[in-house]
């Protein structure tokens, strides 16, 4: 049996190198084929009707118009009379026809009449919300004693938005039946094989007979885990007419209905003692999501104090539902608890990067690791030398430091994967899992190809279909210690494979054979070294074979990392205007595979992050209870010059490397909104508590703190 | 998708006849009134393509002034070396479109006519939404909505990026109807309409601006927006002050139904670009501004972006 660890520094050629991922030039020039291209043969498009209220009962659905539209060929009722809607925008009917325009002009010939019932779509106060559910606080120690007896106290009320995933490739998919019990579907998903599991149950055929395909796709950010609606009525649909089916939301549907980040509203109060040892926490929040309401944020977040209690009161709200949101949860409670933070530390005169070093004991067992990266960002921004008190700058436009820690676990999920020799030189991954545009495909190819001692070119990657060995969703950064642990493992087992196939064929044992660097080696020295080629020819007809499963045998994979980011940013105290000068990222997370994509995935959680810091919302009508801002014109994302400088340092070496491989997708995303936030409030001088951080609510921060 | 004719006349007596139709528009860029027509704010039955109209385009000097043709691309006016040195408030107001494509595409006639993006016409509720015989827009969420010229139902924002520069400096617009060209001042394409009935422009029946005409320089002149994102996003507020012989003008965009002229700012800058007067005109310019639900942080964005115009045309 193998030794199941990953090479030694020395003995790595491409795992932690700089590689460019292997499917950006087929993206680049427009080849690569989503879900949202598939076009087939005699394919129809559906569209579906969507409910203008936020709050209905459905009384009454006449087909008949839209069933006579030239063009459509069947019409489908998701949701009958009686029904109760619960958010504006919720699938009502769909409609499949010839051409996407004669599917619209269908759809829009169906008429729906609705008993329109009270909607609640705007929960910052929490006085106004009608449901709101009881209130359930966990508390360690007496927070409420620690609070009055502390030398410095804080408090403040923290607001982040509801904010959508928004993913560039919206949800859908094409659906196409092969024979009566027979689907494949074209998906924009980030879980093949759940998708297909859910779908044959829903359309009534064995999972087995669902081939799912997903070879790109245009983000999900935790939004794109289930077959949806939208993919059972494109099953249906399929199956009526007998044709392929095409059913994308539009952009609309996608910022409304396909997933949301709850908000988020916390009171705090914090105190500390003479020395800035924070001793005292206590907080109470509310937040939704939709009509589910919201779950409880980990607040106080990253940080254990002696003294600590929140309580959360979850609100629902007639707005589309909450989906993941990369990293759920701890966004929002890293924004609370930093900026808590930041101003306890101003309140007990402190530098916040002394008080969250005097308290890291308290990140628990990441402290090492925080305090490291603390020293590292610091040095990145020059906070030493740049950092002044809160408010001491003059002039019009005003900059400021801050600073926010976060936390993920990120262990590798459960993953299977096939490793092929053949005699031609070629060796092949097969694993069912999918590659979000994360860089997956390139992971998988680098750790073949170094286990093999190969190029990258001479490996291949057989990837997001549901057919081969079944790899887990996705999501909650699961993904890169999932692979590259089965993949590792599937890779050391076939050259084992190979080596017993081939020695016989050499006159020798296997335990004398050794690949390395492209070559065949004889330990005993008695025949010069082989190419991989020549030796690979010797495989025969029938290709080695051999499976790898994670998690298995050996440490190739670990859970939990830290991660600091610090941020400069101006703050023009005149229109409110907040503007990005700086973003410092340090990031631990293991072994990291691909150095490259790796800091790609920390550039994508920054521009995520300013974006969630200052531009996008969810804005829900308060009359009519509908999104006001389902569209790219109002839903703000962030563009290329609002994100100022970006600098990412991955820490790597002793105390990382021999972690193994962890997840990285979510970490980086959750810090920036919280740093952005501390320096803005550096900045300005007044605390700003607010996501977005638009020039509205900063001027009235501002005004509030008397700095107008 | 709804059907609808499309024609391309040579010239723009054939233009105003086609247009002169009940359900015709006009479509240059098309940056506006394909978006309205996709998302259901809009319906027409014939689009008539101007972009075909020799002569339409084009920026020329003339005995009047710099003229500007309907179809020149905004980007066009970036190129115009003597248009960007003699009149940065209209490049300003240009470059803060913030998209290439868009640059690339729309038309200064497009621009100056096009429609409001306020999200409940966009919506379809039409251009005066009503809920329960009131505004919508008042009773909703109006944080891009109007601080001036609100006491009616109207509460859009005229989207124009050029028309505020462009009135400042004095410009004219020439418009051709049946009854051959007529030229009005700039400001006066604009109105605020009472009812989603009525047009938020005064062009008759089939007309098309052809050219708008900026008069001989004035010496000073800049435009100052404020905007949430750098790149492409709406402005919140943006000002445009042009001095010429000791007047000063001083146009709003985006906080009211039309681009909104300020006299009294205009006063406040006639003895001079100054760090006082700069300041002055930008209290004078809100005086009269009204709130109205959750748009009160507009007033501050205008008095800023009035006194930094008035700076900036001062030179800093």
């Amino acid at each position: 049996m193998p030794e199941y660890i990953w090479p030694q520094a020395a003995d790595r050629r491409l795992i932690g190198s700089r590689v460019s991922r292997l499917d950006g030039p087929v993206k680049a020039t427009g080849r690569a084929r989503y879900a949202y291209d598939t076009n087939r043969r005699g394919m129809l498009w559906a569209i579906m009707v969507q409910s203008p209220h936020a709050h209905a009962r459905i009384t009454a659905i006449d087909t008949s118009e839209a069933e006579a539209t030239p063009g459509v060929v069947a019409v489908h009722i998701i949701q009958d009379v009686g029904t109760e809607i619960q958010w504006a925008h919720d699938e009502i009917v769909a409609v499949a026809a010839t051409s996407e325009e004669a599917a619209r002009d269908g759809a829009a010939a169906v008429k729906i009449d609705y008993e329109v019932l009270p909607h609640f779509v705007t929960e910052r106060n929490l006085q106004a919300a009608p449901d709101a559910q009881p209130a359930q606080a966990e508390t360690t120690g007496d927070p409420a004693t620690a609070i009055a007896s502390a030398a410095a106290r804080s408090s403040g009320t923290y607001h982040a938005a509801q904010i959508a995933h928004c993913s560039l490739e919206s949800h859908g998919q094409v659906t196409e039946w092969q024979d009566d019990e027979t689907l494949t579907v074209w998906a924009s998903t980030q879980a093949i094989s759940g998708v297909a599991s859910q779908l044959g149950e829903a359309v009534g055929i064995p999972a087995s007979n669902v081939h799912v395909e997903t070879q790109y796709m245009g983000g999900g950010f935790g939004s794109k885990f289930s077959a949806d609606r939208w993919g059972v009525v494109g099953s249906e649909l399929a199956r009526v007419t007998g044709r392929p089916i095409k059913l994308m939301l539009d952009r609309n549907q996608e910022v409304s209905v396909a997933g949301a980040r709850p908000s988020t509203h916390v009171e705090v109060e914090a105190g500390a003692d003479g020395d800035g040892n924070v001793v005292a926490w206590n907080s109470r929040g509310w937040g939704s999501g939709g009509p589910a309401g919201a779950g409880s944020p980990p607040i106080p977040y990253v940080f254990e104090f002696e003294n600590q209690t929140h309580a959360h009161t979850s609100v629902p709200t007639n707005t589309g539902p909450a989906r993941a949101w990369r990293a759920p949860n701890h966004p929002q409670a890293c924004f609370v608890t930093m900026r808590a933070l930041e101003d306890l530390a101003h309140e007990a005169g402190m530098d916040p990067l002394d008080l969250f070093l005097k308290n890291i004991e308290k990140t628990g067992a990441r402290s090492s690791t925080y305090a490291e990266e603390l020293e590292k960002a610091a040095a990145l921004i020059g906070w030493r030398d740049r950092w002044h008190p809160r408010g001491e700058q003059t002039g019009t436009v005003r900059s400021g430091l801050g600073l926010a820690l976060h936390t993920w676990g990120g262990r590798g999920h459960r993953s299977n994967c096939e490793v092929l020799a053949y005699r031609d030189g070629l060796v092949e991954a097969r694993i069912g899992s999918q590659d979000l545009g994360t860089g997956t495909r390139t992971v998988i190819a680098i750790v073949l190809a170094d286990t093999f001692g190969l190029a990258l070119d001479e490996v291949k990657v057989t990837m997001g279909r549901s057919v081969l060995p079944v790899s887990g969703a996705s999501g909650g950064s699961t993904t890169v210690g999932g692979v590259s642990g089965a993949t590792r493992r599937a890779a050391l087992n076939a050259v084992e494979a190979v080596l017993e196939r081939i020695a016989p064929r050499l006159g020798t044992e296997a335990t004398n054979l050794l690949l390395k660097d492209g070559q065949l080696h004889f330990v005993d020295a008695s025949h010069p070294a082989m190419s991989w080629k020549q030796a690979a020819s010797l495989i025969g007809v029938n290709p080695v074979s051999a499976m790898g499963a994670n998690p298995g045998p050996g440490q190739l994979t670990d859970s939990g990392v830290g991660g600091v980011q610090m941020a400069d940013v101006s703050v023009d105290m005149e229109t409110g205007v907040v503007s990005i000068n700086k973003l410092v990222a340090v990031q631990d997370c293991g072994l990291i595979i691909d150095m490259k994509t790796a800091e790609s995935q920390v550039y994508g959680a920054l521009i995520m992050g300013v974006t969630y810091a200052l531009t996008e919302e969810r804005v829900f009508d308060p009359l009519t209870g509908r999104m006001l801002n389902a569209d790219m014109e109002f839903y703000k994302l962030a563009g290329i010059a609002d994100v100022g400088e970006m600098v990412v340092h991955m820490m790597t070496g002793p105390g990382y490397d021999e972690r193994g491989v962890i997840g990285l997708g979510e970490p980086p995303v959750i810090a920036p909104g919280a740093a952005i936030a501390n320096a803005a409030t550096n900045a300005a001088g007044v605390p700003i508590n607010e996501m977005p951080m638009t020039p509205e609510r900063v001027l009235a921060a501002i005004e509030a703190g008397g700095m107008a | 998708m709804r059907r609808f004719e499309y024609t391309s006349p040579q010239t723009a007596d054939d233009a105003v006849r086609m247009l002169s139709s009940e359900g015709a528009a006009a479509l240059a860029g098309g940056t506006d009134i394909l978006s309205l027509m996709k998302d259901g704010a809009a319906a027409y039955s014939r689009l008539v393509n101007l972009k075909g109209i020799r002569g339409l385009g084009g920026i020329r000097n003339t005995d009047a002034g710099m003229e500007i043709g309907a179809t020149a691309k905004l980007g066009d006016l970036l190129e115009h070396h003597g248009l960007v040195t003699m009149f940065p408030a209209v490049a300003e107001a240009a470059m803060g479109v913030g998209s290439r494509q868009v640059l690339s595409m729309r038309t200064v006639g497009g621009d100056l006519c096009a429609r409001p993006r306020c999200w409940y016409f966009r919506a379809g509720f039409g251009l005066v939404p009503m809920h329960d015989g009131e505004s919508m827009a008042k009773q909703g969420d109006n944080r891009y909505h109007a601080i001036f010229g609100n006491s009616g139902a109207a509460v859009f924002v005229n989207p124009s990026s050029l028309a505020p520069p462009l009135i400042a400096l004095g410009a004219s617009a020439t418009i051709h109807g049946a009854d051959g060209p007529r030229t009005i001042a700039l400001e006066d394409l604009y109105r605020t309409p009472a009812s989603s009935d009525e047009s938020e422009f005064t062009l008759g029946f089939g007309e098309i601006v052809t050219h708008v005409t900026i008069p001989p320089p004035s010496s000073q002149n800049a435009t100052y927006e404020v905007r949430n994102r750098k790149g492409m996003d709406w402005p919140l507020a943006t000002a445009s002050v042009a001095v010429s012989d000791g007047a000063a003008r001083v146009v709003l965009g985006h906080v009211a139904p039309t681009p909104w002229m300020s006299a009294a700012a205009g006063e406040a800058l006639a003895g001079g670009l100054t760090d006082a007067s700069a300041a002055a005109a930008g209290d004078a310019a809100v005086a009269d501004a009204r709130a109205l639900s959750g748009n009160g942080y507009k007033i501050q964005l205008t008095r800023v972006a009035v006194k930094r115009a008035a700076l900036a045309a001062r030179g800093g």
